[in-house]
């Protein structure tokens, strides 16, 4: 039949097609099912067959199930989404799924399960909704799993099809029911909080089934729920340990341990868990071994103590055959190290590398043994030295790729550990001298990088060279010139440097004649890299050694010129964090450098250390200042820090950072220094040294023991000492090994308010946010169509309910979040301003005033940035001076804030104060996106009475443009009652929409609040009057704008253009455009200098763009708009805005 | 979910995510060589881009499951291994053979089994049964269409 597939040559294969498409052609169905057939095969094997895409939709509408099958094979092989005649399809599908032959149904769910599309989702979303009520079980499982699918396509259908879905967990067929728990664990695995309800029910399934693969899924998802509702925690505990000793099978028993570890429960659980994990990892099944790792490995995560007991086992595991094994090993050696161990497990690793066969696994022992040591900023290493020998030992692997990652590291202890500066310099001297070793194989070429650092260290720590000629004329070797050419370069600049500590060396020496031998050296050797092929190395060298014929002339004329070329190397880089750069944020009309609270004026300021010129000093405010530190602590510390720095000769630079030394100083300050015996023989190449380390270390570590017996014993008849110590508790814990050095890690440098790197980073495609759906809401009747309603109309139709929200679906959670956050927000603005309102309760007139945001600071939601309005106000003259005031200190957050793009939703708000100390009320203008002629208005009414106030209407004198919407029926007279009543101190919201016709003006509507006062003294009637401002700027929704698409709107010359032009401003440009984005709702495109182009749209889309300049007391702002009158409006807002700036 | 034999060749795909032909071909092939790369004693499993991969060799063919993260790959192992005793049931000790020269069955199996990526059946009777009896199903027809197609002639 397929003889062809035995040996698949391409001319058979390019002639089988050629038949296949004439038997495409011809009108037997049975010959065309054999050729779509063989096409699947084909496909398989890697052959396009998209061509035959409409033929396979003809086999599939085949009447007779055999072809049918065979094309809907064909089909869920090569469809894919973009697939284009897959939308024919949908009838033929719908056909085949009401066919009375289960088959056909059972052939077709199969097949749409692997090419749904959105589309396809959407049309036959409600088919297979009736087919999870099939008679038969067999269509039943099918068409529920098919659910799954359909719900990641086409997200609506959640909410309608869910209720089944539920049922479906009871349903009488197995099958059916593991299907049901499948896709709910599936959906809750991705978003849990939605189906917390469903926990007892699942609760009742766990309990009672006995389908392992059923159980499996269940667990899983209590592993997903429990977090969120920890009561669950307890209750799992029984089930689930009967499970764990009872199971037989493995995949259960392991479903259960990680369910486990996931969700973190009591501590004796989680060593039944761990006892059971260490029978995984010692049965002789491999699969199990490496499992019962994988698991190991997450506890230690939470848990490491409870897996460090099992070193044993894990150090074993490191011997395995299976790499994979051993690799899982690695992983959990990473967290199980301490102080005491370290040397120790790096010595076995170390045995590793040189057993290890197969580049790949020694390359990952090395890259775990970098990652070990360095982890947590070097915190398990007690000698430095032993770190740099394990790293010069490292240099020796043949083949390795990681000749940088070890590089770095020799970087980075020699810069940031400055005790060990001295011991590296030897080392990576020698290391320089044996370069050829390293670098004689090109093979070998990884390793090279190593010598890239090590050039860097002699040349930039020169000053504990000991025998800098040999050094410098090993790198003046013409061996050299055979690496690669940024290592050449680096070895040309620090050449110099080494130089130059020679050239000082021998002058204070009087050794003239030694001091021109050495520049006739360099004279000599230099040319070989000035004819370097690589352009960096050929300019520097070049550069060069035009300095050193300069400075030869200079000896010859006897002056003296080392003071003068060593000063070109003066000063000392400190290391700089990698994302330092990325993470200053734009500093643009920020002053940094003012203070933005007073400067503390405790001690601190005494301790500054006169700056170094790479020094950040920005990063002294961020970690500097820690609130809590007490005195006695920082007289602590002031007393270590002069102890270390009496100690350490090296010592030329500010301290490191409190924090760090926070973490340093139990163990170090009560110990003396202890003075290193340098007796090791530091130069024998090729000798493993490290292994002396760890004699070393532990010889020294026992002295270090006794001495400090010694010294506690004394501690104690000194009756306290002088010093304030927190040091009584000693135990002999690892804590207490100091390291061999004063060790000085320089921690490295961040600017100041840099920003997280890691921002909620929700993928936005992942395709299953989109069913983060609540399932717990009643089902609306809108949502089984399409049709989107907004809430709005809703809201009003039935004033008088607890105004149900109905909405679009999958904006809910988002949005009731939101709500929610605006009115905690709004109350404690309320609290700030009671103040004012009180001030106010006698004038008994109704004052609109600005509400200001102070609590973004706090809250940075970036999805929501409420833009606050401006309202004008008559009666405002008595507050203005207050105004301006809040305002400049506002303008200041909003800068900052303004650097995040803005968001679109957007809604203008103010805050209307009634008098009279009854109500407050806050209001929110917000334009309605979905409908270009409504806005909704948000009110919070807070009673501050200590009356009850009830029966409260709403009623606003509809304008011709600006209309209440009001129930049908009902006249323009008829206020809308408020849906509830307020208790004394109670506040609530309600809202009102407008309808407009246009928004091209701005709108004032007279308004009236009447209520029912109820107390001990009676009921009275009362009202309130107040005024809606509705600005032109609460129509526009702050709408980001690139560029480019900018560029385009300005060119398409379709708008209308008008200026403005204020004098008399003095605020900074960066203030003014905040102002203008946060009042006026517009975000900038692009800003260059002092002058910033800004966009925003109107709720019925016309498009605004702005060109802001700032002359030297004056601001011209010139607007572009499809509407003048609404441009003309915005100009005159804005010009009022900015001229109270 | 991939069979693939020995030498390498693709025998049977099965995917449950979309994704295009390029894309497919690429994670195939790949995947056929670190799957073919490992030793004989080592462990089934092996992490794969942000995916965890479990396989295991039945004589000369090597079955193969992509799954995600939170997925257990002892009870994957047990799906392949379900899989290929229906194989082998349906077959009658399976071998490679009776995949290539009856693909489209082994596929059937398959979706009989799995649908969307998700155990459908657990119980291996049903899967046989519904098999069958589809089978049945296609050789009534296909009397009755040979007697139609001698009819034409």
């Amino acid at each position: 039949k397929f003889l062809f597939v035995c040996f698949p040559q391409a001319k058979y294969i390019s002639q089988c097609i050629d038949e296949i498409k004439q038997e495409l052609k011809q009108d037997n169905i049975a010959v065309k099912a054999n050729a779509v057939c063989k096409l699947t095969y084909l496909q398989m094997l890697g052959y396009d067959i998209s061509w035959a895409a409409f033929n396979i939709i003809e086999v599939m509408s085949a009447s007779k199930f055999t072809f049918k099958r065979i094309g809907y094979l064909a089909a869920s092989q090569c469809f894919h989404e973009g697939t284009d005649v897959i939308m024919l399809t949908t009838n033929q599908i719908r056909k085949d799924l009401s066919s009375p032959n289960q088959y056909d149904t059972g052939v077709a769910l199969t097949g749409l399960s692997c090419f749904v599309t959105p589309d396809l989702a959407r049309d036959l979303a409600n088919d297979i909704m009736t087919l999870m009520s099939h008679t038969k079980p067999y269509i039943r499982k099918k068409a529920v799993l098919i659910m799954y699918k359909v719900f990641l396509k086409y997200p609506e259908s959640l909410r309608p099809a869910f209720p089944r879905l539920k049922e479906k967990l009871e349903d009488p067929d197995p099958g059916v029911q593991s299907a049901a728990v499948n896709v709910i664990c599936e959906l809750a695995r991705r978003n849990p909080k939605n189906y917390l309800s469903l926990a007892p029910l699942f609760f009742k399934l766990m309990t009672s089934s006995t389908n392992n693969w059923v159980l499996i899924k269940i667990i899983k998802l209590f592993g997903a729920l429990t977090p969120l509702e920890p009561r669950l925690g307890k209750k799992l505990i029984e089930p689930l340990t009967n499970l764990i000793h009872s199971t037989s099978a493995m995949s259960l028993l392991y479903e259960c341990v990680n369910t486990v570890i996931a969700v973190s429960m009591t501590w004796s659980f989680f060593q039944l868990c761990v006892q059971k994990l260490r029978i995984l990892i010692e049965d002789s099944d491999q699969n199990l071994k490496y499992l019962g790792l994988l698991a190991m490995s997450k506890i230690l995560k939470t848990h490491p103590k409870s897996v460090q007991s099992h070193k044993d086992l894990i150090l074993q595991c490191l011997d395995d055959k299976d790499e994979s094994i051993r690799l899982r090993a690695l992983d959990l050696l990473y967290g199980m190290v301490s102080k005491k161990n370290l040397m120790e497990i790096v010595k076995k690793l170390m045995i590793h590398v040189d057993k290890a066969e197969g580049t790949t696994y020694r390359d990952e022992l090395l890259t775990k043994i970098i990652d070990i040591c360095s982890q947590s900023n070097y915190q398990y290493i007690t000698n430095f030295e032993w770190y740099i020998s394990i790293l010069v030992e490292l240099t020796r692997l043949e083949g390795t790729r990681h000749g940088h990652l070890i590089a770095a590291q020799m970087l980075d202890v020699a810069i940031r550990v400055k005790a060990i500066r001295k011991f590296a310099v030897s080392q990576m001297a020698m290391l320089l001298d044996n370069a050829h070793l390293i670098a004689s194989n090109t093979q070998r070429n990884g390793i090279c990088e190593v010598l890239y650092a090590a050039a860097w260290i002699c040349g930039e720590f020169s000053e504990h060279l000991e025998e800098a000629n040999q050094t410098l004329e090993a790198m003046l070797r013409p061996k050299v010139t055979t690496l690669p050419g940024h290592i050449q370069a680096v070895y040309v600049q620090n050449m110099v440097k080494l130089y130059a500590s020679i050239l000082q060396q021998k002058e204070q020496s009087g050794e003239k004649e030694a001091a021109q031998e050495i520049t006739q050296l360099m004279i000599e050797r230099l040319p070989q890299f000035v004819q370097s092929a690589d352009l960096e190395v050929q300019e520097r060298a070049s550069c060069i050694l035009q300095l050193i014929k300069y400075i030869q002339k200079l000896q010859i004329k006897e002056v003296p010129v080392a003071e003068e070329v060593i000063a070109l190397f003066a000063g000392e880089l400190n290391p700089v964090a990698p994302k330092a750069q990325k993470k200053v944020p734009v500093p643009e009309g920020l002053d940094l450098d003012a203070w933005i609270n007073e400067p503390p004026s405790d001690s601190e300021s005494e301790d500054e250390k006169p700056k170094t010129i790479f020094h950040d000093e920005e990063q002294r405010h961020s970690r500097h200042r820690q609130p809590e530190i007490d005195e006695e602590e920082l007289a602590r510390r002031r007393e270590a820090r002069k102890q270390e720095q009496a100690n350490n000769p090296f010592y030329i630079k500010s301290s490191p950072s409190p924090q760090k030394r926070y973490q340093d100083t139990p163990g170090v300050e009560h110990i003396p220094v202890v003075q290193i015996d340098l007796s090791v023989p530091l130069k024998v190449p090729g000798m493993p040294m490290s292994d002396q380390y760890v004699k070393l270390e532990e010889e020294r570590r026992h002295k270090q023991k006794l001495e400090k017996d010694k010294k506690k014993k004394k501690q104690k008849k000194e009756k306290r000492g002088k010093h304030h110590r927190h040091n009584s508790l000693h135990t002999e814990s690892e804590e207490d090994i100091a390291p061999a050095h004063h060790v000085d890690i320089i921690t490295e440098e961040m600017p100041e308010n840099a920003l997280p790197s890691d921002e909620d980073d929700k993928d936005p495609n992942d395709p299953y946010k989109a069913l983060d759906i609540d399932l717990d809401k009643p089902l609306a009747d809108s949502e089984k169509l399409p049709v989107q309603r907004h809430r709005n109309v809703e809201t009003l139709k039935s004033p008088d309910s607890e105004a149900p929200l109905v909405e679009k679906k999958s904006k809910k959670p988002k949005k009731k979040e939101k709500k929610h956050k605006e009115k905690e927000r709004d109350k404690g603005k309320k609290k700030e301003k009671e103040k004012k309102v009180i001030e106010e309760e006698e004038e008994k007139k109704v004052i609109l005033q600005d509400l200001h945001y102070k609590s973004s600071k706090h809250k940075k939601k970036k999805h929501k940035k409420e833009k606050e309005e401006k309202s004008k106000d008559k009666k405002k003259s008595k507050k203005k001076s207050h105004h301006s005031e809040e305002e400049t200190t506002e303008s200041v957050q909003n800068g900052t804030l303004d650097d995040e793009p803005l968001p679109v939703s957007s809604c203008a708000l103010a805050a209307l104060a009634l008098g009279e100390g009854r109500s407050q009320t806050t209001y929110d203008i917000q334009g309605n996106l979905q409908n270009d002629s409504q806005v909704t208005v948000s009110v919070i009414f807070e009673n501050k009475s200590t009356s009850f106030l009830k029966s409260m209407e709403l009623n606003v004198l509809d304008s011709l443009n600006t209309k209440m919407l009001r129930p049908e029926g009902s006249s323009v007279h008829d206020g809308i009652p408020v849906p509830f009543q307020l208790p004394p101190g109670i506040s609530n919201e309600a809202q009102f929409v407008f309808t407009l016709q246009s928004i091209v003006m701005a709108q004032k509507l007279k308004g009236t609040l009447s209520f029912i006062v109820k107390n001990d003294e009676g009921s009275t009637h009362e009202k309130l009057d107040f005024k809606l401002h509705f600005s032109c700027a609460s129509y526009l929704i702050t709408t980001p704008c690139y560029s480019d698409a900018f560029a385009k709107l300005l060119e398409s010359g379709d708008l209308h253009m008008s200026s403005i032009k204020v004098d008399g401003i003095s605020i900074s440009f960066q203030h003014l455009l905040a102002k203008i984005c946060f009042h006026h709702h517009f975000s900038v495109v692009e800003r260059v200098d002092s002058c910033a182009s800004m966009y925003s749209r109107s709720i019925q889309g016309h498009h605004v763009c702005l060109l802001v300049k700032k002359g030297e007391n004056s601001v011209s702002i010139d607007g572009k708009c499809n509407d003048s009158t609404l441009l003309s409006n915005l100009l005159d807002e804005m010009k009022e805005t900015l001229s109270k700036c | 979910m991939l069979l693939f034999s020995r030498q390498g060749k693709l025998r049977l795909q099965k995917w449950y995510v979309p994704l295009s032909d390029k894309e497919k071909k690429k994670i195939t092939r790949e995947l056929v060589q670190t799957v073919l790369a490992r030793k004989p004693k080592m462990c089934s499993f092996l992490e794969w881009r942000d995916l965890k991969i479990v396989y295991k060799r039945y004589a000369s063919l090597y079955f193969c499951c992509a799954i995600e993260d939170q997925d257990n790959e002892l009870i994957t192992l047990e799906i392949i291994h379900r899989y290929v005793e229906l194989l082998d049931k349906y077959f009658g000790s399976v071998c490679e053979l009776d995949i290539i020269f009856n693909f489209e069955k082994a596929y059937f199996i398959l979706d009989e089994f799995l649908l969307g990526g998700e155990v459908q059946e657990t119980s291996k009777k049903n899967v046989l049964k519904a098999i069958e009896q589809a089978d049945l199903l296609q050789e009534s027809q296909n009397e009755d269409w040979g007697g139609l197609s001698e009819d034409i002639l």
